[in-house]
């Protein structure tokens, strides 16, 4: 379910990093909580973000949720797909469906404060168990 | 199922079961249904039920005949809503009421507070449970299950018989704009009837429809939702909803407050917005007058993706000076200033 060469956060994005180039987007399991994904908006490319920090917006047909970046750096790349195509991050929100990358600026200690899949995995469990409780 | 939960007035409601978009669509093209059971149920009776229930609402209760419902305010003595309600006429000395679920003791007491006409009061919520069964294919499916004749049921009346052999209040009425039923009926038979409405209609497309498809039907259709487009500080007029204020029926609660108002003319207009700019306006995102300042002189209070038109929608109170079909206005959204067209209102209008 949850690749295991991602990272996670508590926010429930995702990031992929390949030499200093991370690439991000949302959970499967914020897409299935967010339901039909109808609007998506990144940040222009050359924005300089900071971990934690809110650099996106998804919306649902019911909700707006703010995207926060696992890392800090630079947006090289935005995935402009999605603008035309928000429903892809219902269909495959760990593939094609990602938001961002960025040329990092802090990656190993950026990456050491997120989840691997198994903890992110517990995490999702744990969040399922309290909202049914 | 795999339904979505929400805590809603203390009820724990399905928000989402198959997904918003496609229940949504079943409603308008198949049929759907809601567990509406939270909603509210108020009982008056005696030989002054009609009295009290033309002293607090704004619309003509005395008009009503037996087996008729009709939309109405609660009124508070400010002309505002304390409830935007349906009241069915069961007899000359029999009203029921149905009622928001989140306001549902309010309203009783409300009630309560002003029977100087002795009414008999029954705050009957716990008696009664909801299913809505919606679309044009609802009557169809329902009628399978009951001796009544449902066609001859016209819009906005009601007949009592059994669904399935359970007594029920059968009502041709809706939050969806489309056609379809509302039955009332004794909470125990809510599973067994949910579940045999289901699996007789799935052949024709019946799917279980959430609280989120039941507020995107809503504001497709224009309908007002308590807490968003109306409250208590809000008039029927401002909210569009003069056809359902006779104020020539004599006095009312908060009549003088609506006719001085009626007199002085609005401040404030509930609208239909289109948007032009491909951004969502939402709930509380503030409305700009593009050729004024940067104050807002308005503000949404319901706005969202309309499924079924395909198009993003809003309702908004603006000044009545930019309340024209045609006139451009701005929303605020995040760090944007979005483009919108005032539009006549309903957006969505079922073909009859």
């Amino acid at each position: 379910m949850y690749p295991k060469d991602f990272r996670y956060t508590k926010e429930h994005e995702w990031v992929k990093l390949e030499g200093d180039v991370a690439t991000v987007g949302i959970t499967d399991y914020a897409q299935h909580e967010l339901g039909d994904i109808v609007y998506v908006e990144l940040p222009a490319t050359g924005t300089k973000v900071e971990a934690g920090q809110a650099f996106g917006t998804v919306e649902s047909v019911k909700s707006v949720s703010e995207v926060f970046s696992p890392v800090s750096g630079e947006v090289t790349e935005v995935n402009t797909e999605l603008a035309d195509h928000p429903e892809k991050v219902n269909q495959d929100a760990h593939g094609a469906a990602w938001l961002a990358r960025l040329r990092t600026t802090n990656a190993a200690k950026d990456l050491a404060a997120l989840m691997d899949a198994a903890a992110y995995e517990a995490y999702v469990a744990e969040q399922q168990k309290e909202a049914s409780a | 199922m795999g339904a979505k939960m929400v805590n809603f007035g203390g009820w724990d409601m399905p928000v989402e079961y198959s997904g918003i978009t496609a229940e949504h669509m079943a409603v308008r093209t198949a049929a759907g249904i809601f567990d509406v059971s939270h909603m509210g149920e108020i009982e008056v009776r005696g030989p002054h039920a009609l009295d009290l229930v033309q002293w607090v609402t704004c619309n003509n209760a005395a008009k009503l005949t037996v087996g008729q419902a009709q939309y109405s305010g609660l009124m508070n003595e400010r002309g505002g809503f304390v409830d935007d309600l349906l009241v069915h006429k069961r007899s000359d000395t029999h009203y029921f009421l149905c009622v928001n679920a989140s306001n549902q003791d309010k309203d009783f007491e409300h009630f309560v507070r002003h029977n100087r006409f002795g009414a008999e009061l029954e705050n009957a919520g716990p008696r009664y449970t909801q299913l809505a069964i919606q679309g044009p294919r609802a009557l169809g499916i329902v009628q399978r299950f009951t001796k009544l004749e449902l066609a001859p049921i016209r819009y906005y009346h009601f007949a009592l018989g059994q669904v399935d052999g359970v007594d029920c209040l059968v009502a041709r009425t809706g939050y969806t704009g489309e056609d379809g039923v509302e039955l009332y009926f004794s909470p125990e038979h809510s599973e067994k009837l949910w579940n045999r409405l289901l699996e007789a209609g799935k052949p024709e497309g019946l799917i279980p429809c959430g609280l989120g498809a039941r507020n995107t039907l809503r504001m497709e259709a224009s309908m007002c939702l308590y807490g968003h487009e109306i409250d208590d500080s809000t008039t029927p007029l401002e909210a569009g909803l003069g056809w359902i204020t006779k104020l020539d029926k004599g006095d009312f609660l908060g009549r003088d407050v609506i006719v001085r108002q009626k007199e002085a003319g609005l401040t404030r207009k509930l609208v239909g917005l289109d948007m032009i700019d491909k951004l969502i306006a939402r709930e509380e995102y503030p409305v700009f007058d593009p050729a004024d300042g940067p104050e807002p002189v308005g503000h949404v209070t319901s706005g969202g993706p309309a499924p079924f038109l395909k198009r993003n929608i809003a309702m908004a109170y603006v000044p009545p000076s930019l309340a024209e079909p045609g006139t451009e206005v701005k929303i605020g959204i995040r760090s944007h200033q979005a483009r919108a067209r005032v539009v006549p209102l309903p957006f969505y209008k079922r073909p009859r």
